[in-house]
């Protein structure tokens, strides 16, 4: 059985970021860079497919080369090989999903595991978009996977408004994880030393032959209008008198 | 002189610095308040391989490089120093072994401490000999096959929940340092006991104990090198394991400086921050330089060694620098907090307490000016 | 410029307050760039839903009523969704954030090799082309975009837009021909289990009381509700207060759970981490209660108190109710 996990090297989330002087940007000295988290959970579940069914997990990173920090991170954590497609331009979900249509068609896994945003530009779009292109069912936010004995189906429980629905779908199928998937291990010392002998392959974008641009334009970017300062008050009955003559909200 | 992190480093420092945000520092607290041995703790360290770091590769361990190693260790340094200490008192409780044992001995009591979760001690500190070591009453006498061990160490991290000690004794008192012997005693043997846990000011996620040997008898085969070498040992594991203590200072002065930082910033009075006045500004501006000037001695006594190289007076250099630089960081980082640091609501009265231990434990730092002096003043 | 066609969502025969949103946008951007709005609505047994949606001031709403859309299921929606693009002339396809709109609006973008651009929460209209609005980086930013696209498909945020009116003059329903085969699909609807509660939507609602961490326990996270029903307003929580078991997890507020902006937004014992703040940011009114005067949420907060709050939400609830009288 063999796993594709989709993994993009995203600002650490706990960075405060600044825009950069020509204000499409965001300023990127010193910051430090990070597996998108909800990738990490779809590494995690690989490796528990791993684990489980035997599974192979082979990554999948698009991007400069400092995208080999990340793939090496998943190395760590346990996943077999890496693929590094490498790219300059930018690329919006649309062709991240027609690059990793290619590689699918290189690889043909039986589950495409995807986090379900990346934390960078929360488009939430590309594991949709891939399981469109290649016509196969797709199980998005999922917060829990059990495949079928015979490993042709899963059953994925999804969060979604309101209530939790499991559906039951065919694969191969592009699943995406959620927050509440499971919980990322760490990589181990011996596993850090042991990524560094795995497979990795780098293959420039163009050698895919994805033809499309992207079509989402940054024009600008900028910090939202910070809130003017509050107040505070000594004590509850001056909160609720201002609620109510002052903001008329109750 | 290439400073930057090779690739390997960098993944070890960033999962070292996870481990002690996510799983370290939300019950470094607990573990301080209670005393309690910090077992999950402990136990994910032992499957991410840290417990084991000292342990050469080929009998199992994660065999790291000691710059690799104080890279871990200024980590974990900054999630808690307790539980730093017994992580790295257990590298410190094997490294006799390393350094001393034969390649059969290592298999016997180091692979071991691979397969399961494990902590060890160093014995040597006595009630009467800290930082004069000969001091030792502590003896060992040869009986047939067998060497009988009497004596009370005093002060032994892990001394209660180690799988293996390694114990310094004397078989000659009149011989000096030329009786000193080094021993590998594992847990269980009889005659091997724990005695009262230590009440401390900090690092109280530490177990510390006496250990008591009452006629505690292994086989010949668990001497380390030959009767005589034990000082020898004892001083070469010092010096490899030295570099060590000054990561884990490091961390923690990190770990206040950084606290002390946000503090500043989110803190208002007289209508600002308070990291906008000098006084607050030049005890932050003293906190970054000394750091980085005790990591930069912390990795070059680490590097000495894995070049091969003699370190004692670097690793003395860095031990008693970067404890005294921890020791002024978390005061002052209590100063900048204010009221509010005094309270046990806030982690820098923690990071305080830790830190006074680091310029007594391995080696206090009046001994490190002392052999630091002597080094410089030879021929004298 | 082409039409503008709004995919609305309906759950068991009812529409989603959160698609007049979508509806709003959509007439907005028909309004400064021109073009109709037309809605579409999906699923069974759903007459009901159109000829409310009809009221919306669309030109056309278009209704695909087949048993076989009875559970949404991805593919075969956006199938419908696409080909109804295609007949009513849309080159904007619009649908507000929700888990659905999340799931479908790609596959519809795929299928019209159109470009998408999520959670749009404004725009502009400069010379003919449009600009977007849509936060990055957990909101710590707002990007200005465009789509270089002929065909355009936009998932809009509930909370940027207010619920269109649905009492206008009804608009033309259409029946659009569906055949659907579940049995063909390679996904299959298993069960659906609802966080069952009385009260309102999170997202729908405009007063949101939230809980976190410092109510440490579930036990306690019932001072929150207490305060919720009596204002009946909705319970929200962090992502630490849902970690630690306070409360199921779809009352996530923050980056990663749902994005709010009610009327009045009570963050209780909540420090305002990043991730939080995301999630609330943009609520009318914000009110504080947390013992930690250096907390975050206080720059954000409209009006704040310090203390503790185990002393101050019974008192507040003792205050409303009387104020309430």
């Amino acid at each position: 059985m063999k796993v594709l996990v989709t993994v993009k090297r995203v600002p650490d989330p706990e960075a405060k970021l600044k825009v950069d002087p020509e204000g499409k940007g965001i300023v990127t000295q010193g910051l430090k860079f990070v597996v998108n988290p909800f990738d990490e959970i779809a590494i995690e579940e690989g490796l528990k497919m791993k684990e489980k069914h035997k599974a192979e997990v082979v990554l999948v990173s698009i991007g400069k080369k400092d995208s080999t920090e990340q793939l090496r991170t998943g190395l760590a954590m346990g996943a077999d090989r890496a693929i590094l497609v490498l790219t300059d331009d930018g690329a919006d979900s649309e062709v991240v999903a027609r690059i990793l249509t290619k590689v699918y068609e290189m690889e043909k896994p039986d589950i495409v595991l995807m986090g379900k945003q990346a934390v960078d530009d929360d488009m939430n779009q590309a594991g949709q978009l891939l399981a469109e292109y290649l016509g196969i069912p797709q199980a998005t936010f999922a917060s829990k996977v059990e495949l079928s004995a015979d490993l042709k189906s899963a059953k994925v429980t999804r969060e979604i408004d309101g209530g939790m629905e499991t559906l039951e779908i065919q694969l191969p199928a592009v699943i995406t994880a959620d927050l509440r998937l499971n919980t990322p291990r760490y990589a181990s010392l011996p596993g850090i030393m042991k990524a560094k002998t795995k497979p990795f392959k780098e293959i420039p974008a163009a050698e895919l032959g994805v033809q499309v641009k992207p079509k989402v334009k940054i024009l600008k970017l900028e910090e939202p209008p910070k809130r003017k300062g509050g107040i505070k008050v000594e004590t509850v009955q001056e909160l609720v008198l201002k609620l109510k003559n002052e903001a008329k909200v109750l | 002189m290439d400073f930057t992190l090779t690739e390997e480093q960098k993944a070890l420092q960033d999962t070292a610095r996870k481990f002690a945000r996510e799983v370290m520092a939300p019950v470094a607290r607990k573990h301080d308040e209670t005393g309690e041995q910090p077992v999950e703790v402990l136990e994910k360290a032992f499957e991410l391989g840290f417990l084991t770091e000292g342990i050469p590769a080929e009998y199992g361990g994660s065999g790291l490089s000691r710059l690799d190693s104080i890279i871990l260790t200024e980590e974990l340094g900054a999630g808690c120093a307790g539980m730093t200490t017994s992580m790295m008192a257990t590298t410190l409780g094997l490294t006799p072994v390393v350094i001393g044992g034969s390649d059969e001995q290592k298999k016997r009591f180091l692979t071991p401490l691979t397969e399961k979760r494990s902590l060890a001690a160093f014995c040597l500190t006595e009630p009467e000999a800290g930082s004069d070591p000969l001091g030792s009453t502590t003896t060992v006498k040869k009986v047939g096959n067998d060497y009988v061990i009497n004596g009370i160490k005093r002060f032994i991290s892990n001394g209660a929940v180690s799988e293996l000690y390694t114990v310094f004794a004397t078989v000659d008192k009149s011989k000096g340092a030329k009786g000193f012997c080094a021993l590998a005693v594992p847990k269980g043997t009889p005659g091997l006991s724990a005695g009262k846990e230590e009440d401390k000011l900090g690092h109280r996620a530490s177990n510390t104990t006496e250990v008591i040997f009452e006629d505690c008898k292994v086989s010949a085969d668990h001497m380390l090198g030959k009767e005589g070498d034990g000082f020898k040992i004892a001083m070469a594991t010092l010096d490899r394991t030295r570099p060590a203590v000054a990561a884990l200072a490091v961390g923690l002065a990190r770990a206040a400086m950084e606290a002390a930082i946000e503090y500043s910033k989110l803190r208002k009075q007289f209508g600002m921050p308070i990291g906008m006045f000098q006084a607050i500004q030049f005890m932050i501006a003293d906190m970054g330089m000394q750091i980085e000037a005790a990591r930069l001695l912390t990795c070059l006594s680490a590097w000495l060694i894995d070049q091969g190289l003699k370190n004692s007076l670097q690793s003395s250099y860095a031990k008693c620098f970067a404890s005294d630089v921890a020791m002024k960081a978390t005061t002052d980082a209590v100063q900048i907090f204010g009221g509010y640091g005094y309270t046990k609501e806030y982690p820098v009265e923690k990071y305080m307490r830790d830190a006074k231990l680091l310029q007594i434990y391995e080696g206090t730092n009046e001994i490190q000016r002392v052999v630091i002096a002597r080094e410089l003043l030879k021929g004298i | 410029m082409g039409n503008i066609l709004v995919i609305a969502e309906q759950s068991k025969g009812s529409l989603k307050k959160a698609s007049l949103s979508a509806v709003t946008f959509a007439k907005s951007l028909a309004g400064k760039a021109g073009g109709e709005v037309h809605i579409l609505v999906m699923g069974s047994g759903i007459d009901s839903v159109a000829k409310e949606l009809a009221g919306c001031g669309a030109k056309k709403v278009w209704v695909a009523d087949d048993p076989g859309l009875k559970d949404y299921l991805a593919p075969a929606c956006a199938q419908v969704a696409a080909q109804v693009a295609k007949d009513c002339g849309a080159s904007v396809v619009a649908a507000t954030v929700t888990a659905m709109g999340k799931d479908l609006l790609p596959r519809v973008a795929a299928k019209l090799g159109a470009g998408m651009l999520s959670d749009i929460i404004d725009f502009v209209v400069e010379g003919g082309n449009i600009i977007f609005k849509r936060p990055v980086y957990a909101g710590s930013i707002v990007a200005h975009v465009s789509l270089e696209s002929d065909l355009k498909v936009v998932s809009v945020r509930g909370t940027a837009f207010e619920a269109a009116k649905k009492d206008g003059a009804p608009a033309e329903i259409s029946k659009v021909s569906v055949s659907v085969d579940p049995s063909q699909s390679k996904m299959k609807f298993v069960n659906f289990e609802e966080y069952k509660s009385v009260r309102p939507e999170l997202t729908e609602a405009s007063i949101v009381v939230s809980g976190g961490r410092g109510l440490k326990s579930a036990e306690n996270f019932k001072i929150i509700e207490g305060l919720a029903d009596l204002l009946g307003g909705a319970v929200g929580a962090t992502r630490a207060a849902v970690d630690s078991g306070f409360c199921p997890n779809d009352l996530q507020v923050g980056q990663t759970g749902k994005v709010v902006a009610p009327t009045l937004y009570f963050a209780i014992a909540i420090s305002g981490a990043i991730q939080h703040l995301a999630g609330m940011k943009d609520s009318k009114v914000i009110v504080a209660i947390n013992k930690d005067p250096e907390a975050p949420i206080f720059q954000v907060a409209d009006y704040g108190i310090v203390g503790d709050l185990f002393k101050a939400v019974p008192e507040l609830v003792e205050e409303i109710k009387k104020a309430k009288a």
